[in-house]
């Protein structure tokens, strides 16, 4: 298991089954990423997607087998230290509604710092939080104009983009991005991802990003498939 | 503290309904301490009717009944006491001072009260206020009277008026002490006690106005106020008497002797410790106002969580959203209970708030009313006790809708289904 340590992310004979399933809905038996590596999961939905992302996360602990993360046995870990692990080394986009409505573009950004001290210490290494949000918005394509504005003013494309800078600031590890993309037109999604690719390896994320869309793969260095074949939800 | 933020945030998001929970809990919770302020305010109130009072004596009676016919002139006595009796006992090394007090008449429903100008040297009232004239002077001469403040304002009475005393309780035109009419000497300032409502004349005076009376009825021998005066108008009895001690740790061996004072039945009490009796009685009625506003805070709490347990549903992308960001499981329970505090303290703030603006409103009209003066004092420690009992039972109220979302973000995970 030495070499696993210098993975980023490990899975070792990872099964999840619901209480009551009859099948497991989510199966791997090995899968390995190093740091910088990106890897495109696709999947039809009921392909136990969303499954594998929470297992990822550390929201929920697979039926058996270890998952690693940055050498950490999740598994190991209490709900909370799951939680707090999530929060110091993982950003997270979701398909839509990433943003909290009642909070400006800037303070969404700035919130993952509220949960954890290490994003927040990163991200006041040079700059004051604000500064260093408003950073990535710039570089995500996000004028100033938008960065005080309540964030239901936004398109869906802003704010996914949004979303990228709220999970990268701080400079988690890995990035886990579940059909970011799904919501937008072909011309924003390949604007969207061109951000996010330029995002990611200036920071030297590992990025997992889960799509049923076969035409993204290409992009990725590392592809990981799923079966239906549990797939009852 | 970043967590009470974005509670702060979120629920001035949902403003609308919160406002109006808000508002049910500063109705339910300036309920409560409405009543809780007028069960005290008239508590003190009745208990201060009479203070620095060590014993009112009077024929053996029952001591509320005693109580009721002397302090408030509810009632009637059963039967007198002697002048003899009286004066021994006033003349006990152990007495300062007594006032005699003389019942049985009326002005226009207003009951009339003989008693000597000890009465305006030695009753007290409240915290051991004295009795103070607002104009005139005491009574001096037998024919003398001197008004209680709603006497005197309710009939419209000024000085150097004459009026009328009824004989008995029930003004009625044949039993009308019409040869002796009373000139009105003195006005006493407002008390909020039943002072307010006598009519007070020297004893000498309820003697003058009943020499040619027998029995109820006038005698055919009839005499004029001048005439009566002639006479000795030394009383022969009394109905009861207030007691002021030397030493206060010698009134229940002065009640003894009285009660068992071997010449004539009589029962001797203690004006505070009878009040509170009288009070525990009538204060049924209080608590059973207290109870029925517990019961509308009851309904302002579960109006609360219902408003809570609806948002539920649309805050749960926010709670997924937090829980991405690395939130616990026991953040998401603490932003509603959070909430429920906001909300809460909000009304009980509104809710306190809303109380003393009635009572600066209802301050002057009570005061007129009722002598009551509605202070406007700082929250005490039962009502501080209340509020506390309500922001704890708003917590516990919100671990339900807490521990829903709690079971839910476990449930959902990182997954939105919109």
């Amino acid at each position: 298991m030495t070499e696993d340590d210098q993975a980023v992310l490990s899975l070792d004979g990872v099964r999840f089954r619901w209480p009551g399933q009859a099948a497991d809905i989510v199966d791997i038996n090995e899968l390995q990423l190093e740091a910088g590596d990106h890897l495109f999961v696709r999947g039809a939905s009921g392909s136990g997607k969303t499954t594998l992302l929470n297992l990822l996360a550390g929201v929920h602990t697979p039926s058996s087998g270890t998952i690693r993360l940055l050498g950490t046995d999740l598994g190991a870990l209490s709900a909370s230290r799951r939680d707090q692990f999530r929060a110091d080394h993982i950003g997270v986009v979701f398909q839509q509604f990433n943003l909290l409505p009642y909070l400006t573009t800037i303070e969404n950004v700035t919130l993952s710092c509220a949960f954890s001290t290490r994003k927040k210490a990163r991200a006041t290494e040079s700059n004051d939080v604000a500064t260093t949000a408003r950073r990535l918005l710039r570089a995500l394509n996000l004028d100033d104009e938008f960065h005080s504005a309540p964030v239901n003013k936004l398109s869906v494309g802003q704010q996914q983009r949004v979303a990228v800078a709220r999970a990268l600031i701080g400079g988690p590890e890995i990035l886990i991005a579940d059909e970011p993309t799904s919501a937008l037109d072909a011309d924003n999604r390949d604007r969207f991802l061109e951000l996010l690719f330029q995002e990611v390896e200036a920071q030297g994320c590992t990025l997992i990003f889960v799509s049923h869309d076969p035409q993204l793969a290409e992009r990725f260095t590392r592809t990981l498939e799923l079966r239906t074949n549990a797939g009852t939800r | 503290m970043t967590l009470l933020r974005i509670a702060l945030k979120s629920a001035r998001f949902r403003r609308t309904s919160l406002l109006l929970t808000v508002f049910t809990i500063a109705i339910s919770v300036t309920l409560l301490l409405g009543v809780d302020k007028i069960r005290k305010e008239s508590k003190s109130s009745l208990l201060n009717t009479v203070s620095q009072t060590d014993l009112i004596v009077g024929a053996r009676s029952s001591p509320t009944n005693l109580l009721l016919y002397s302090v408030f002139r509810i009632g009637k006595a059963t039967n007198n006491v002697s002048w003899e009796t009286y004066e021994s006992i006033a003349a006990k090394d152990e007495v300062a001072w007594t006032i005699p007090i003389s019942l049985g008449d009326s002005h226009r429903g207003f009951r009339v009260m003989g008693t000597t100008s000890d009465y305006f040297d030695f009753y007290r009232y409240g915290s051991a206020k004295p009795l103070v004239l607002d104009s005139g002077s005491r009574f001096d001469g037998v024919y003398d009277t001197v008004l209680g403040a709603d006497v005197a304002n309710d009939l419209g009475y000024e000085l150097g008026d004459e009026i009328i005393i009824s004989h008995g309780l029930v003004s009625a035109d044949f039993a009308d002490h019409d040869d002796k009419p009373f000139t009105v000497v003195g006005i006493l300032d407002k008390t909020g006690t039943p002072v307010d409502r006598t009519v007070h004349i020297s004893l000498a005076g309820i003697e003058a106005i009943h020499v040619d009376w027998q029995g109820g009825a006038r005698s055919n021998v009839t005499l004029n106020a001048e005439q009566a005066l002639q006479l000795d108008l030394t009383p022969t009895s009394i109905t009861a008497f207030m007691v002021g001690l030397e030493n206060r740790a010698q009134t229940f061996q002065v009640q003894r002797q009285i009660n068992d004072f071997p010449d004539e039945p009589m029962s001797a009490i203690l004006p505070g410790a009878t009040l509170a009796e009288f009070w525990r009685t009538i204060s049924t009625i209080e608590q059973i106002l207290f109870v029925i506003s517990g019961f509308v805070l009851v309904v302002g709490l579960l109006g609360m969580l219902t408003t809570i347990l609806s948002t539920l549903n649309e805050r749960r992308r926010e709670i997924a959203v937090l829980r991405a960001i690395g939130a616990r499981a026991t953040h998401v329970v603490m932003l509603i209970v959070l909430e429920t505090l906001l909300v809460v303290t909000a009304g009980c703030v509104a809710g306190v708030g809303m109380l003393y603006g009635l009572l600066a409103i209802a301050r002057p009209i009570v005061a007129r009313r009722t002598g009551v003066d509605l202070a406007l004092t700082w929250l005490d420690p039962t009502q501080l006790g209340i509020m506390a009992a309500v922001i704890l039972g708003a917590m516990l109220v919100a671990l339900v809708p807490g521990l829903i979302a709690y079971r839910r973000s476990i449930q959902d995970g990182l997954a939105l289904k919109v």
